[in-house]
């Protein structure tokens, strides 16, 4: 379970933290693209989609696991929300404030472990700390006016579900693979495979 | 792809911009009625012409949100809480009033008048302009702010590698049809195929950007600088009494629902 | 200013048992022009970014010194560096190019004032045909590789590291950088090349180290007596050394039916309407400038895009044990559905990373064979002979992506192959390959064209031209008369 000891960002933290952002928003995009095209009700029914909710968090939990420094999770999901908006015009600048809302978190998950573990436990607990916080911002901001038992609560539930599963395990199961690959080599994430 | 260079507000400073429309946007969420959200729309889409942005451009940024205000329409239909006033249609789920109408339209409305400086913002700013003026007028760390334009420059290529990556798949006999499962499968490799090469290319443009001193932990200096002025600082004192006056009138108006409280 | 100095220098990346590079002893003086050569893998890439000061403490272990100018790369003596890498987009920062000169002048805290100028100073050493707003991602490669340039001397260094500048380039692109090199690079500074195609190189160096696959420097000295004395050891090992020649493998019989026939086929704006045709047992290659729309034919025939005007005809030939279900079956293979395209049409795309969609080396080679519908004990001849055939029994259990250049080429014409195409498709397939790779490659296509294969490739490559095509097409760039 390698660590990094310097909490200074290097170069490639910062570039790797933004390209993961960047991928992130075109993969959001594509998939807007791939669904909303054909699945018409999906797209136009947001309890349905939901379910899937975690997918939008999954780059804070995966910039903490891949960067493992203080404000990955943040600054990943931000940028990430920003580059979904940009390509998709949606939610305007308010991206901004509920991105760094949504990767606040995943921030404090890692936080409350002193930015030293980032096994799968870990990686659960970031996603489900960060389906809160994005609960939450929805709860209060665009859901208010839905009714508490039948919507408002379920919404949060499956939100928190859904991020666990999708950006907890999910962003712990791609760093692994992505670690396969070698791409993660730099980082301590990849060295925790053995030397080929 | 960005307008407005020469348009009064379109050529203010990126950053004074971008808080006009946080100001703005933050003032129109505060709200749920359809009064004050209505007026900042008419205010919104008066100014546009001082950015340098035609109409035609706006509406075909724009045209994605009123696909979302539909389904907030229906969601809303379908789910509110508060279901007072006169009844109009109920049948089954269906129970439509006067005010699930108005809540309706309050929350539609809302969601276009909060979004919308978000696109004139985003429409009229070169990214370069924006990462210079972050770090020069806000004090945002250099090193992050020109890393994140510098991989943001990489979402053209990552478009059209997303292409090919699914070309690449289908010439390996790999396509998905109708059914869900294998089709979520597709997306899963694509998607993972292209955060690969994202990474890899990533890596070897950061080592590129230390091969040109970007790590070189020497003070910065800028080739291109950015003012903020007080035209600049207009602007935004301008949104916020802007949108100060579209929420006065709903208070005037008596129609004033705020989101806390 | 500009020299070198490695006393038994030697590097290992964390995370690998082998060393990249080790026991290097060299002196490099102050004006020197440096050709550095070598095998794949023998670690010319590594010993660049060393000199650069690139290779950090925790990203590996070091033996040895390495000075520049008596100091650590890593430390002052990298302002005096400059490198340019083999990939223009991953090395370009901006969006602007002027911009992108720039970048490398805020870092080193030149004064705002003196920047442009500066800029403008290096753009016009390399030769950049445009002003600074032109945006990078219109540039083609040989323009951005001049811009990299031009950014790495702006910063005016003495000594200039170029990694393998042209390989990604077509010819008229690499030709115009070179002419960048050579004018742009003044007497004092110290320059070292590392590239494959050497007899483009030689009018740029006056000094040719060689590196040993296992360590250590083989041979130090002027082109012509290392070339002499180590030519056929150097041309086995992959160089490109002048005088050593592939002796061309042309067809031995009249090419059989028609595979794929192209009726006026455009692609509207990138591909202008193109007649062309496909017999089995010939090798056909298809040339033309950049912007003729090369790589949008090469997808049209695999069945991957939608004509535009025209159509793609498949012959009887192409379509194999599974008859036709009726004459709509034999036109349109942008309509066949993956697995029955796959069994038809082989495509090879120029970035074999593109079509790497398993974990590892066996499973990709399996998986064509088994989305086709092939029962497991053929799944896995099929994988072994090819395994053997392209010489990557010992990577079956590897992770693609961790595959060498060479290496990746070789799988992806592998998976290629998998499920018995008659029409294969390729992409510039000799793009950055060394001479070992590139001669394989020859050899499979030549085999695969005399077992009554079709062969189409794309290329800019004049020398796999000469060496491998039956017939040869040029594409006129859209609109020219």
């Amino acid at each position: 379970m390698a660590t990094s000891t310097n909490p200074r960002w290097r170069t490639i933290d910062i570039i790797i933290a933004s390209v993961i952002a960047v991928a992130s928003g075109v993969v959001f995009w594509a998939w807007n693209y791939v669904w909303s095209a054909t699945e018409g009700a999906f797209a136009f029914f947001p309890p349905a989609q939901t379910v899937l909710y975690g997918l939008w968090l999954l780059p804070a939990v995966l910039g903490g696991l891949i960067i493992r420094k203080p404000g990955a999770a943040l600054y990943t999901e931000t940028v990430a929300a920003v580059v979904s908006a940009l390509l998709g015009a949606q939610w305007g600048a308010l991206v901004i404030p509920q991105g760094l809302v949504q990767g606040l978190g995943a921030e404090l998950a890692f936080a409350a472990l002193r930015y030293r573990s980032y096994r799968l436990p870990v990686s659960i607990l970031a996603g489900a700390l960060t389906g809160i916080s994005a609960a939450l911002f929805d709860f209060f901001v665009w859901n208010s006016e839905y009714a508490l038992g039948s919507y408002r609560i379920p919404y949060a539930l499956i939100t928190v579900a859904s991020s666990a599963v999708i950006a907890g395990v999910g962003a712990w199961a791609l760093t692994r693979a992505l670690a396969g690959t070698g791409a993660l080599d730099r980082f301590p994430a990849g060295r925790e495979r053995a030397a080929i | 792809m960005t307008v407005g260079g020469a348009a009064p507000l379109g050529r203010r400073n990126p950053v004074a911009k971008l808080c006009a429309a946080l100001v703005f946007s933050a003032a129109m969420v505060a709200t749920l009625d359809p009064v004050a959200p209505a007026v900042a729309i008419v205010i919104e889409l008066a100014v546009l012409p001082l950015f340098g942005v035609r109409y035609r451009t706006l509406a075909r940024r724009a045209w994605p949100l009123l696909a979302s205000a539909l389904g907030v329409v229906l969601t809303v239909v379908l789910f509110a809480a508060d279901r007072g006033g006169a009844t109009l249609l109920h049948a089954g789920p269906l129970h439509v009033t006067t005010g699930v109408l108005t809540t309706a339209l309050g929350l539609a409305l809302r969601m276009l008048a909060v979004a919308l400086p978000g696109v004139l913002v985003f429409a009229t700013t070169d990214p370069t302009d924006l990462a210079d003026a972050l770090v020069q007028n806000v004090k945002a760390s250099p090193r992050f702010a020109i890393g994140a334009l510098a991989a943001f420059r990489l979402v053209p290529l990552l478009t059209q590698e997303w292409q090919m990556l699914s070309m690449a798949r289908r010439a390996r006999g790999v396509d998905a049809g109708r059914n869900p499962v294998a089709r979520l499968r597709l997306f899963a490799s694509t998607a993972f195929a292209l955060l690969v090469g994202a990474i890899r290319r990533g890596s070897r443009l950061a080592t590129a950007m230390d091969a040109r001193g970007f790590d070189a932990g020497l003070p910065r200096t800028v080739a291109r600088r950015q003012r903020f002025g007080t035209a600049d600082a207009a602007l935004v004192v301008g949104a916020a009494a802007l949108a100060g006056a579209a929420l006065t009138v709903s208070i005037l108006l008596g129609t004033f629902r705020p989101l806390l409280g | 200013m500009g020299t070198v100095e490695l006393r038994g220098f030697g590097w290992r990346h964390a995370g690998r048992r082998a060393w990249a590079v080790r026991g290097i002893d060299l002196r490099i003086e102050s004006g020197e022009r440096v050709l550095l050569l070598g095998p794949s893998g023998a670690g010319k890439s590594t010993l660049l970014a060393a000199l650069a000061g690139l290779l950090a403490e925790d990203s590996g272990e070091q033996e040895g010194t390495v000075e520049i100018d008596g100091l650590d790369p890593r430390g002052k003596a990298r302002e005096r560096v400059g490198i340019v890498f083999q990939d223009p987009e991953s090395q370009l920062v901006m969006a602007r190019a002027g911009d992108d000169v720039a970048f490398g002048l805020e870092n080193r805290g030149v004064p705002a004032e003196d920047i442009w100028s500066r800029v403008d100073e290096a753009l016009r050493r390399v030769g950049f045909p445009y002003g600074r707003d032109r945006p990078t991602a219109a540039l083609s490669g040989g323009e951005q590789q001049r811009l990299a340039l031009a950014g790495a001397l702006a910063l005016r260094p003495s000594l200039l590291l170029l990694d393998e500048p042209t390989a990604n380039l077509d010819p008229a692109g690499a030709a115009l950088v070179r002419t960048a090199v050579r004018d742009a690079v003044t007497g004092d500074t110290t320059l070292v090349l590392v590239e494959h195609r050497v007899a483009e190189a030689l009018p740029l160096v006056d000094r040719v180290v060689l590196l040993e696959a296992g360590g250590g420097i083989r041979a130090d000295g002027p082109p012509a007596a290392v070339f002499a004395a180590h030519g056929d050891a150097l041309a086995a090992a992959g160089v490109w050394v002048p005088g050593h020649t592939v002796p061309p493998r042309r067809a031995r019989t009249a090419p059989g039916e028609p595979l794929v026939t192209a009726e006026r086929l455009g692609l509207a704006p990138r591909l202008a309407p193109t007649d062309l045709r496909v017999r089995a047992g010939e090798a056909l290659a298809v040339r033309g400038p950049n912007g003729a729309g090369k790589s949008t034919l090469a997808l049209l025939l695999g069945g991957l895009l939608r004509p535009g005007t025209g159509r793609v005809v498949a012959g009887a030939g192409l379509l194999g044990p599974d008859a036709p279900r009726g004459p709509a079956d034999l036109g349109a293979p942008h309509r066949w559905r993956a697995p029955v395209l796959a069994r038809r049409i082989g495509s090879v795309f120029q970035d074999p990373e593109h079509q790497f969609v398993t974990a590892t080396v066996f499973d990709e080679l399996a998986l064509g064979p088994r989305r086709t519908g092939r029962p497991e004990p053929v799944v896995r001849s099929t994988v072994d002979e090819l395994l053997g055939r392209l010489r990557l029994e010992r990577l079956a259990a590897a992770n693609p992506y961790t595959l060498s250049g060479g290496e990746a080429r070789r799988l992806s014409v592998a998976t290629a192959l998998a499920t018995a195409p008659r029409l294969l498709v390729l992409d510039e397939p000799t793009f950055g390959q060394d001479r070992r790779t590139w001669v394989e490659l020859v050899e499979l296509l030549a085999g695969l064209r005399d077992d009554g294969h079709g062969v189409v490739a794309v290329t800019h490559d004049p020398d796999f031209v000469a060496a491998l095509a039956d017939r040869s097409t040029t594409l006129a760039p859209v609109g020219a008369p």
